[in-house]
């Protein structure tokens, strides 16, 4: 017999997190517990609509509609969820900013929150409350979330952009465990290829996976599009290092990387047609619930990418962050959802179904067991910890998110790669587009 | 009583007023039931292509109206590298696949004109590649071109032929030659089914009389099918260049404008830079500079369509 009281379930629940989930009965009871806890009431009769990032993985989709459905029994909060592929969030959202019609929250990427700081609820008092909660914001977390000393939107969870290798061919190529150097890195590259065995990263216009590898090759020379008060210093000696070092791994990848996207890779891969790229964990995910594709998860592992001259980690995932709209009828009923959201019994199933495909910004959950039961997990826990954020030195608003949806970095480092054009000319038109871009 | 009738003549007729007269006027009536055709002409097409206009002498930005800021996009635009590849790559991308379209599309025509067995079904499976969704072909063909799976790589290594694989869309030309490649292949049953259309209005007559003169085979196509067929070539054709042109869903889905840039059409990088980039105001000076390219082929088959020897053979002036 079970027999709950608000206290011991709110108690017990926030203690037990890592523990194990609760389910059916147990969880409404929970969630209802919750709710009478919680510091913000939901307005009567509120109703909610969310626009969220179409999801990569299906079981972490079921697991949030039935975190939605739990919050509608708890609380009496009627929730719409719509989705959209994860690029085309930012442009609905920006209209729904301008009009003041449209969805009350938006899960979106990036820095979309920055987009329209004045436009978005301020939710400073739900991150106080969870940080304080559970062990404080990672700093890319803050940076996303803040913007001067109000948090206009909270980071939920970042997707990993990690290296993914076959073990067995990268010992055969000399490599024991794989490379934390760029210059080892580049050795790797070249051995897999004389091997037989080569990899590649996108080249393509990849909003994933092309832009991640390049701004992490771009910051691990000491190269930035901007500096901190936005000027741009795209065209730079270390700009020119990195973009030598991307045309050393170039010339020894796969043929044809330039033309792919963010799925062609995943495809080679799991074809094993490549031996290393970069990536979430899907590949991963996927060829353990293939049973053909068995041997090839049993092969493989996950590693950070190699840290550059600069000396320290200079990694960028994909962060997702979830915003309210100030035209919605409903701020408490909007807070009350995320911080629902964010508690640890909803999140560590959640993140938990994810299969590591998404990563936390709160300390707390590295306590999560989904990142060591499988260790070929556990470098996707620290993604958040790792990452630098869109802008760069610079700002996070909408001149970072233009830059990066016009694939100006990913096209300097594709044009020089593949030939088109010369180290200056790749970096003059770069720069040419950043400087229009980044005017005030 | 005669007299009192003479002297009060009766009243002139009263002359219609303006109202009575509009009532029975056709023009006043027709302009009514024109009305809604032109609501609906000036909300749906002017109004946008007007705001489109507009939105290219601003710096609009998605979700925030912009200023006035005259050339200024354009003058950015005069000095991009990328723009101006994007109209090189749309001038190449339409005036490569629509030669071809139209010459395949004409002698696949003709073929279909001729006596055979199962016509109709032959004629049903040339439409096909026309009827299949746009981003549904597209993906078959972005398999066909894939850097590592491609079918068509494959059967060659196989056959010996080549070593390694066919980089279709990872190298500038390849990628070029094969989105046009690809934008041919769904875009000739179009040509083909529309001129077979205009083949099959030509009087069996005229062929007859040619033959009994001795005609050749050749002589009978220069002489009267293709003389008779030039106005519903220039409507085709008209139609043919203005979806090549404006083509958008085959290279989002192919290459985004990759490599490089080396496949982004203006509509590709116009919508990049207005809705993913988030500034419509370059995005729709983008699309404006379209215009004169499409306002240019118009006038030429409509001025076409006007001369009576592209209609009716060149003796007939």
């Amino acid at each position: 017999m079970t027999d709950f009281t608000r206290r011991t379930l709110v108690q017990g629940g926030t203690a037990a997190a890592a523990a194990g989930a609760l389910t059916g009965p147990a969880f409404l009871e929970w969630s209802k517990a919750w709710a009478q806890a919680a510091p913000w009431k939901p307005e009567k009769d509120a109703q909610l609509s969310i626009l969220r990032w179409k999801y990569f993985v299906q079981a972490e989709d079921d697991k949030f509609v039935e975190l939605m459905e739990a919050f509608t029994k708890a609380t009496g909060v009627k929730i719409t969820i719509s989705r959209e592929s994860y690029e085309d969030v930012q442009p609905k959202a920006s209209v729904t900013a301008n009009t003041g019609a449209g969805p009350d929250l938006f899960w979106g990427l990036y820095s979309l929150p920055h987009l329209f700081p004045q436009k978005c609820v301020d939710v400073t008092d739900v991150a106080d409350y969870l940080g304080k909660k559970y062990g404080g914001w990672v700093p890319s977390a803050v940076k996303y979330g803040k913007e001067g000393n109000k948090w206009i939107g909270i980071p939920i969870c970042y997707t990993g952009s990690l290296m993914n290798y076959r073990i067995a061919a990268s010992q055969k190529a000399g490599f024991s465990k794989f490379p934390t150097k760029t210059d080892e890195f580049l050795e790797y590259v070249k051995a897999m290829k004389k091997n037989n065995t080569p990899g590649g990263f996108a080249l393509g216009h990849a909003p994933g996976d092309g832009n991640t590898w390049v701004h992490w090759c771009l910051w691990a020379h000491g190269g930035q599009h901007v500096d901190a008060s936005d000027k741009v210093t795209i065209n730079s000696p270390e700009t020119a290092k990195a973009l030598n070092y991307a045309k050393a791994l170039y010339d020894n990848m796969v043929p044809g990387t330039a033309s792919w996207n963010d799925s062609s890779n995943n495809k080679a891969f799991l074809g094993e047609e490549i031996h290393w790229t970069n990536n979430g964990i899907s590949i991963y995910v996927a060829a353990n619930k293939d049973a053909t594709k068995k041997h090839i998860a049993d092969d493989m592992n996950h590693a950070y990418y190699p840290v550059g001259p600069v000396g320290k980690p200079t990694e960028l995932h994909l962060m997702f962050p979830i915003l309210a709209m100030n035209h919605t009828k409903y701020p408490q009923a909007c807070k009350t959802l995320i911080a629902y959201m964010l508690e640890a019994d909803n999140f560590n199933p959640w993140i938990a179904a994810a299969q590591g495909y998404l990563t936390h910004c709160l300390n707390a959950f590295d306590a999560n067991p989904i990142w060591t039961e499988d260790p070929k997990r556990t470098p996707y826990r620290d993604v958040a910890k790792r990452s630098l954020t869109a802008g760069g030195l610079g700002s996070n608003g909408e001149k970072a998110a233009s830059a990066i949806s016009d694939y100006v970095v990913l096209d300097m480092f594709a044009s020089f790669c593949t030939g088109k054009d010369d180290v200056k000319a790749a970096m003059s038109n770069a720069e040419r587009q950043l400087k229009r871009i980044y005017r005030s | 009583m005669t007299d009192v009738a003479i002297s009060n003549p009766r009243p002139a007729p009263r002359a219609p007023t303006p109202w009575e007269r509009l009532k029975v006027n056709r023009n006043w009536l027709a302009m009514w039931f024109m009305l809604p055709t032109a609501a609906f002409l000036i909300l749906f097409l002017a109004y946008p292509l007007g705001l489109g206009v507009w939105l290219s002498f601003t710096d609009a930005r998605i979700g925030r109206s912009g200023v006035f800021i005259g050339l200024e996009n354009y003058d950015w635009l005069s000095d991009d590298p990328v723009f101006w590849l994007s109209v090189f790559n749309t001038l190449l991308y339409t005036i490569v696949a629509s030669l071809v379209k139209f010459a395949v599309g004409l002698y696949l025509a003709l073929l279909l004109n001729q006596h055979m067995p199962f016509k109709a079904i032959v004629r049903a499976i040339v439409l096909i590649p026309f009827i299949v969704p746009t981003v549904l072909s597209a993906i078959a063909f972005w398999w066909i071109y894939d850097a590592q799976f491609s079918i068509v790589s494959w059967s060659l290594r196989h056959m010996g032929l080549i070593d390694g694989n066919i980089n279709f869309l990872g190298d500038s030309w390849n990628a070029r030659w094969s989105v046009i490649f690809a934008n041919i292949w769904r875009g000739i049953p179009f040509v083909a089914i529309t001129l077979l259309a205009g083949l099959q209005t030509v009087s069996p007559s005229l062929y007859e009389a040619a033959t009994i003169d001795g005609a050749s085979k050749w002589q009978i196509f220069r002489h009267i099918t293709f003389p008779l067929l030039t106005p519903i070539i220039a409507v085709v054709m008209t139609f043919s260049v203005l979806f090549t042109f404006t083509d958008f869903q085959l290279i989002w889905v192919l290459t985004r404008g990759g490599p490089v840039n080396a496949t982004h059409l203006m509509a590709t990088l116009s919508y990049q830079r207005a809705i993913q980039g988030g500034h419509l105001g370059e995005g729709a000076a983008i699309s404006t500079a379209m215009i004169p390219f499409l306002l240019a082929a118009i006038l030429l088959s409509w001025f076409g369509l006007q001369r009576r020897k592209w209609q009716q053979g060149e003796s007939n002036d």
